[in-house]
């Protein structure tokens, strides 16, 4: 049960960050990539959250690292991947490609879910078929994953 | 340039990271977003992975009341066609390449990989090169 409460108000904390930083606006992610002030004023203000977000989230790794486990779970579970291929900078590419046509990203997105604007609504249900089409195309591929 | 604008995004900022931090002290998880939400489509009875999304849920549905302007209706322009186009690039995208602007943008990062760094700087390389040329097709019409 804690488990869940951690992870509820972990996820609330993180909405509310994304809300206030001003990412749940897709204007300020897209005038942040536009960075030749094509369609504006270029929009800077995202670096100071990705920069902000990383330094706190560094810190309080360091925290998690002296503890032998999680406060409210059994086992830590930090990423084992560390190989540069083929899939993480395609995956990637298209993800910003996407990411800059809608001024979405998943988080933002999910925020604006829960206030049911459509955009938001559409985008995250094309996420989820956008999941189902990349695990159909692995399996016709026969990469698996 | 200075306005009250930086004040929110340091604010916001450092949130973001005590959430992400905070996911990984208590849950011993990475705050991926997009990874938390594929593993949930697929179908996963870690019950906190749905707690998580409920949470980003949550905080959108009280912004609702208490702060309706941070969630624009009109999705800044797009339509729900482009909307529906940029989600599909987007769930293949991010489940291809194990994560987005959260997992491997802050945390990645936080944790200083090398896999993470090379996936933000082509996700943000597509972006911009993205963002250019729909402005130029834009400013040409």
């Amino acid at each position: 049960m804690t488990t869940l409460i951690s992870a509820l108000l972990m996820g609330l904390l993180f909405g509310a960050g994304l809300l206030i930083s001003g990412m749940t606006d897709p204007a300020n992610v897209k005038g942040f990539l536009d960075i030749g002030g094509i369609t504006g004023p270029w929009r800077p203000q995202l670096m100071a959250v990705l920069g902000a977000g990383v330094v706190v989230t560094w810190a309080v790794y360091a925290l998690a690292r002296r503890l032998k486990q999680p406060i409210a779970a059994p086992t830590f579970e930090w990423p084992s991947a560390t190989q540069i291929d083929r899939p993480l900078l395609a995956g990637a590419a298209l993800f910003g490609a996407g990411w800059a046509l809608a001024g979405y990203c998943p988080g933002p997105a999910l925020v604006a879910l829960g206030e049911l604007t459509p955009a938001a609504v559409a985008f995250v249900a094309a996420m989820a078929a956008g999941n189902m089409l990349h695990r159909l195309l692995a399996r016709i591929g026969g990469t698996g994953d | 340039m200075i306005d009250a604008s930086w004040g929110y995004a340091l604010t916001g900022g450092a949130l973001i990271g005590l959430a992400s931090g905070g996911l990984m002290l208590l849950n011993g998880r990475i705050a991926g977003i997009s990874g938390v939400f594929h593993r949930a489509v697929e179908g996963s009875r870690d019950g906190w992975r749905w707690a998580f999304l409920a949470g980003l849920l949550l905080a959108g549905a009280v912004a609702h009341f208490v702060a309706p302007a941070r969630l624009p209706v009109s999705g800044s322009g797009s339509s729900i066609v482009v909307a529906i186009i940029a989600g599909l690039l987007v769930g293949i995208g991010t489940r291809m390449g194990s994560g987005c602007t959260s997992g491997h943008g802050i945390c990645g990062l936080a944790r200083m990989s090398p896999r993470s760094l090379a996936a933000v700087l082509v996700f943000l390389a597509t972006g911009m090169l993205v963002t250019a040329a729909v402005g130029w097709l834009g400013r040409a019409q």
